[in-house]
C-alpha cells in the first residue's frame, strides 16, 4: 500500500475522543443547536451564556490570549471531562459540538494547558421538549467493544506472525507454487488490520511499499518486493529472479518486521472514534488501492486484499452495532444492507479457496464494486458523529 | 463535404474578400481595442501587442479586459497575477523538423502570440474575414471576447535539445542547460504514459477560458506540419496568488492554497528564486526560468470521508481562515516548535505546511502557479480531479528538493498521486522584432 502517515496515531492518541465527546463540526445538519462563544484569554473564560437548553450544544472557543489554550466542559463534581476542545493555538477558534442532558456543568479554560485552569464557572443546561432522548450511560459497553477490538488486533497480528514463518520458509526453500498459494492467505491478516499496522510510520514502508512508492536508491523490502520475485510475468525486460542470498534476506526482514509490530500491538488502546474512523480508513484502502488494481500489482490478488479490509471494517463496525440500534436504528438497518450488499458482490468473485484475479474482472464488475464501496462509505461517514456525539 | 459545396459556388464572394470594404481594421477585428488602438494599427496586427496606454485603459475598464505585453524582459505569465484560468499544451516536433523549421515555428508563434495577448485576432483578416474561398485565418470563437488578460509563455523540454536516446536534432546538444535533465522518480509517482515530456511547452492563462483554448488551438493550428500535440490540460481555477492583491483560492481539498508564495510584489525575492541570471548559464537562458509541470490527482472522495480535524492536521492550517495551526491568521509565520498537549507540536510533523516551507528545504521556494481541473470522472464513477502543480524556479533543484521531502514524509500522500511531469527552460522575453528563444540560435 501506499505509505499512509495517520496523523491521528492510534497508540497516543488516547483520549483524544472521550466517550462522551466532541466532534468538530458535526454541525447536525436540519437539527437546532446552542450556539455560545468562548473567549479564553490569558486571564479569563468567558462563556457567552450560563445556560442552554438540553440538546446539541456548540461551543465556538476563541483564543484571544498568547499561549495554547483547552477548553474544558466538565461534569457537576467539576472533575469529570463531559467535552473538551484542546490545542487551540493563539488567534485560532475551534468548535466544540456536545449532545448535553438537562443539569448543571461546569466550564473552564486551560491557556498554556498546565496548572488547574482558569475561569471555572457554573454551566446550566435545562430541560427542553425538542431535546433527543439522551442516551443511558453506555460506558461499560463502551469499553467492551474497545477491549474486543484490541483482541482482535492482536490476534490478527498473532496470525499474520505464524503465516509469515510459513510464507518465507516456503519461499527461502525453493518451494514457490507453495510460497505463491500462501501469499494471499496470510497478507489477509495484515490487510484486515491495515490501518493500525499502517499507524507504525516506520515499519510500513518496510512491510508493505510499493515499487511505484520508491525513491531512488531506497531499498525495496516487504511483501510486494517478494511478490515481484515470484509473480515475474508483468516485469521489466531484463528483470532476473533473486538469487537465494537476497530471497534470504528478504525472507529474514520480512519475519523480523512482523515481529516488531507484533510486539507493538500488544499495548494498544482503542477510542469508540478511532474505531469508527478505522472502518473509514479500511474501506479507503480499498477505494485507492484495491479496487483499483494496484495494491498487488504483479500478483493480482487484490480482491483477497479487498476482502480482508472489508472483513476488518466489518469487526470494526460489529463492535459498535448495538450501540448504534439504540442511537440510530435507521443508520444501523443501511450499514447492515451496503455492508451485505458489498459481500455479495465480493462473493460472486470467489473462486476456489480464494477470488478471481484482479486482471479476469470486466470493467462493470469493477464498476460495481466501486460503486458498492462509495454507498457503504457515505453511511459510514455518519457513524462517528452519531456514536460519539 | 463542406469544403465542396463552398468551392462550387465562388462569384458572389469576390468583393467581399476586399479587406477594404470590411468595417474593421485589419487584424483586430475581434474587440473594442480597435477604438483604442486600432487607428494607428498597419499590417498584421502585431503592433498592438505592447501599446500600454491601449493596454492601461483597456485594463481599467474591467478585470477582464486586462491586458499584458508579450515583449519584455521576462516571459509574461510568471509574475503576472495569477488569471483564473489555464490551456497548457506541450508539442512533439515532427519526425523531420530541421533546425530552420524549428526557428521558423517560434517566429510565427511569437507573431501570433502578440497578437493573442493584445485581444486581436490572428492572421491579416481574422476570424470572419479574407478570401471567402479559404478557411479564416482565426478560428474565430473569441470574437467579441477582450483580451482577458491572456498570457503565453514558452518552455523547452531537454528532450528539445538532446532525445533520451542522445540524438541532437538541432544542433542545440552543446547549449543544453546542465540543470536540464529529466526530473528525478520521486517516491509515489505514478506517472501515465501521455501526460508528460514533449519538445515543446506553451502556458496560456486568461481570465475567460475560451480565450485561453482559442490561443492553443490557433498556435496549434499554426506549427501543424512542424509540431503536433503530445499532451495538453485545461485548468478552471487558479490555486495560487501570485500578488499581494489577490484573495488566496482554495484547491479541491477546500484548503488554501499559495499563501506562503512568491508575489511579485517581492522583486528580490524573484530575483532570487524565480529568474535564471547570467552568472548560473548558459547565456541564451538569462532572465528566463525553469518550469515544472505535475499533474497530481486528488482521491477527493477519500478525502471527502476524512474528519476535519485530520484534514486540518493533515494541512497544518484550519480550512476555514486558512491560519496555521500554530495560531494567528493566514498570513502568521507557522511556529513549528509551539507544542500541545503531550509536548506534540501543534502542525504535526508531516504536515503539508511545515514540509513544504523554505524552512524545512533550506530555504527553497517555488513560484506557485497551478491550476485546479476536473476532467470527467474515471471508470470506477470517481472525478478525475486534482491539481496541475506549475512551478517557476531558478533552478529544477528547488522543486526536486521539495518534492522529495513531500514525497517521503507528507500526510496528504494518502489522498494524492502524481500522474504526469514534466520540466522545460523557459528563456527569457523576446524583443520586438525578435522571437521566443531567439539567444538559443544566435
Amino acid at each position: 500500500m501506499r505509505a499512509r502517515f495517520p496523523l491521528l496515531g492510534f497508540a497516543s492518541a488516547a483520549g483524544l475522543l472521550a466517550l462522551t465527546g466532541c466532534v468538530p463540526n458535526a454541525g447536525a445538519p436540519g437539527s437546532s443547536h446552542a450556539a455560545l462563544t468562548v473567549d479564553s484569554s490569558a486571564a479569563a473564560c468567558t462563556v457567552s451564556a450560563a445556560e442552554a437548553p438540553a440538546g446539541n450544544v456548540r461551543f465556538r472557543v476563541a483564543n484571544s490570549g498568547d499561549q495554547v489554550t483547552e477548553f474544558y466542559l466538565l461534569a457537576d463534581d467539576g472533575l469529570r471531562i463531559v467535552g473538551e476542545a484542546e490545542n487551540i493555538g493563539p488567534g485560532l477558534s475551534r468548535d466544540l459540538v456536545v449532545q448535553l442532558p438537562a443539569g448543571s456543568y461546569f466550564t473552564a479554560c486551560k491557556p498554556g494547558m498546565a496548572g488547574d485552569g482558569i475561569g471555572k464557572a457554573e454551566f446550566t443546561v435545562t430541560e427542553s421538549a425538542g431535546a433527543a432522548p439522551v442516551s443511558v450511560d453506555l460506558a461499560a459497553r463502551i469499553e467492551t467493544a474497545n477491549t474486543n477490538y484490541a483482541s482482535y488486533v492482536r490476534d490478527q497480528v498473532a496470525q499474520l506472525v505464524t503465516g509469515t514463518a510459513a510464507f518465507a520458509a516456503a519461499y527461502t526453500t525453493g518451494d514457490l507454487d507453495a510460497a505463491r498459494a500462501l501469499y494471499a492467505p496470510t497478507r489477509a491478516h495484515w490487510e484486515r488490520v491495515e490501518t493500525i499496522a499502517e499507524s507504525f510510520g516506520d515499519l510500513d514502508p518496510k512491510l508493505d511499499l510499493r515499487e511505484a512508492d520508491l525513491e531512488e536508491g531506497q531499498d525495496w523490502t516487504g511483501w510486494h518486493a517478494i511478490e515481484k520475485d515470484l509473480w515475474p510475468a508483468d516485469a521489466e525486460a531484463g528483470f532476473i529472479a533473486y538469487g537465494s542470498e537476497e530471497r534470504g534476506r528478504l525472507a529474514g526482514l520480512l519475519i523480523a518486521d512482523t515481529a516488531t509490530l507484533n510486539d507493538k500491538v500488544q499495548d494498544l488502546r482503542f477510542t469508540l472514534a478511532q474505531q469508527t474512523n478505522g472502518a473509514i480508513g479500511l474501506l479507503d484502502e480499498v477505494s485507492t488501492g484495491k479496487v483499483t488494481g494496484e495494491e498487488e500489482f504483479w500478483s493480482h490478488t487484490d480482491l483477497s486484499d479487498f476482502q480482508a479490509n472489508v472483513d476488518g471494517a466489518s469487526v470494526l463496525y460489529a463492535g459498535v452495532r448495538d450501540i448504534l440500534v439504540e442511537k440510530d436504528a435507521e443508520l444501523a438497518a443501511r450499514l447492515d444492507r451496503e455492508f451485505a450488499a458489498l459481500q455479495e458482490l465480493l462473493d460472486a468473485q470467489r473462486a476456489g479457496d480464494g477470488f478471481r484475479l484482479y486482471t479476469e474482472l470486466s470493467p462493470a464488475e469493477i464498476r460495481a464494486l466501486a460503486d458498492q464501496v462509495n454507498a457503504l462509505g457515505e453511511p459510514l461517514n455518519q457513524l462517528t458523529a452519531t456514536l460519539v456525539l | 463535404m463542406g469544403r465542396t459545396d463552398r468551392g462550387a459556388a465562388p462569384e458572389p464572394t469576390v468583393h467581399e474578400a476586399d479587406p477594404v470594404s470590411r468595417p474593421e481594421p485589419r487584424g483586430l477585428s475581434r474587440r473594442g481595442l480597435l477604438g483604442l488602438a486600432g487607428a494607428g494599427v498597419a499590417g498584421l496586427g502585431l503592433g498592438v501587442g505592447g501599446d500600454r496606454v491601449a493596454q492601461a485603459a483597456v485594463a481599467a475598464a474591467s478585470p477582464s479586459a486586462a491586458v499584458y505585453p508579450f515583449y519584455g524582459a521576462h516571459q509574461a505569465g510568471i509574475v503576472t497575477p495569477a488569471q483564473d484560468r489555464l490551456h497548457f499544451a506541450a508539442f512533439d516536433l515532427a519526425a523531420d523538423a530541421t533546425r530552420d523549421d524549428l526557428v521558423a515555428l517560434l517566429r510565427d508563434w511569437t507573431a501570433a502570440s502578440a497578437s493573442l495577448a493584445a485581444g486581436a485576432a490572428i492572421g491579416q483578416f481574422g476570424a470572419a474575414s479574407g478570401s471567402y474561398d479559404a478557411p479564416p485565418e482565426d478560428t474565430g470563437e473569441a470574437q467579441g471576447l477582450p483580451a482577458s488578460g491572456l498570457t503565453l509563455t514558452f518552455g523547452f523540454d531537454p528532450a528539445l535539445f538532446e532525445t533520451p536516446a542522445g540524438v541532437d536534432r538541432f544542433g542545440l546538444a552543446a547549449r543544453r542547460p546542465p540543470l536540464l535533465v529529466d526530473l528525478p522518480h520521486f517516491p509515489g509517482d505514478l506517472l501515465e504514459e501521455g501526460r508528460g515530456g514533449g519538445d515543446l511547452c506553451i502556458q496560456a492563462c486568461a481570465d475567460d477560458p475560451q480565450v485561453a483554448v482559442h490561443a492553443i488551438r490557433n498556435l496549434s493550428r499554426i506549427a501543424f506540419g512542424r509540431a503536433s500535440l503530445r499532451w495538453s490540460q485545461l485548468g478552471f481555477g487558479r490555486t495560487s496568488s501570485t500578488s499581494t492583491s489577490q484573495a488566496t483560492p482554495r484547491n479541491l481539498f477546500g484548503f488554501k492554497d499559495g499563501t506562503a508564495n512568491i508575489k511579485a510584489e517581492e522583486p528580490a525575492v524573484v530575483d532570487e528564486q524565480v529568474w535564471v541570471p547570467a552568472a548560473d548559464g548558459p547565456a541564451w537562458l538569462a532572465g528566463g526560468s525553469y518550469l515544472v509541470a505535475r499533474r497530481i490527482r486528488m482521491t477527493i472522495e477519500a478525502w471527502d470521508r476524512t474528519i476535519l480535524r485530520e484534514q486540518e492536521a493533515v494541512f497544518g492550517r484550519t480550512k476555514g481562515e486558512g491560519a496555521p495551526l500554530s495560531g494567528g491568521t493566514e498570513f502568521t509565520e507557522p511556529d513549528f516548535s509551539l507544542a500541545g498537549r503531550g509536548d506534540t507540536p501543534l502542525i504535526d510533523a508531516a504536515a503539508h505546511v511545515r514540509l513544504a516551507h523554505p524552512a524545512q528545504n533550506g530555504g527553497a521556494r517555488m513560484l506557485r502557479r497551478g491550476y485546479n481541473f476536473v476532467d470527467g470522472n474515471d471508470a470506477l464513477g470517481r472525478l478525475d480531479a486534482g491539481l496541475f502543480f506549475i512551478s517557476f524556479q531558478r533552478s529544477p533543484e528547488q522543486f526536486s528538493r521539495v518534492q522529495l521531502s513531500l514525497a517521503r514524509h507528507d500526510a496528504l500522500n494518502e489522498y494524492t498521486r502524481h500522474v504526469g511531469s514534466a520540466l522545460f527552460a523557459v528563456p527569457p522575453g523576446a524583443r520586438r522584432g525578435s522571437h521566443i528563444g531567439a539567444a538559443l540560435f544566435a
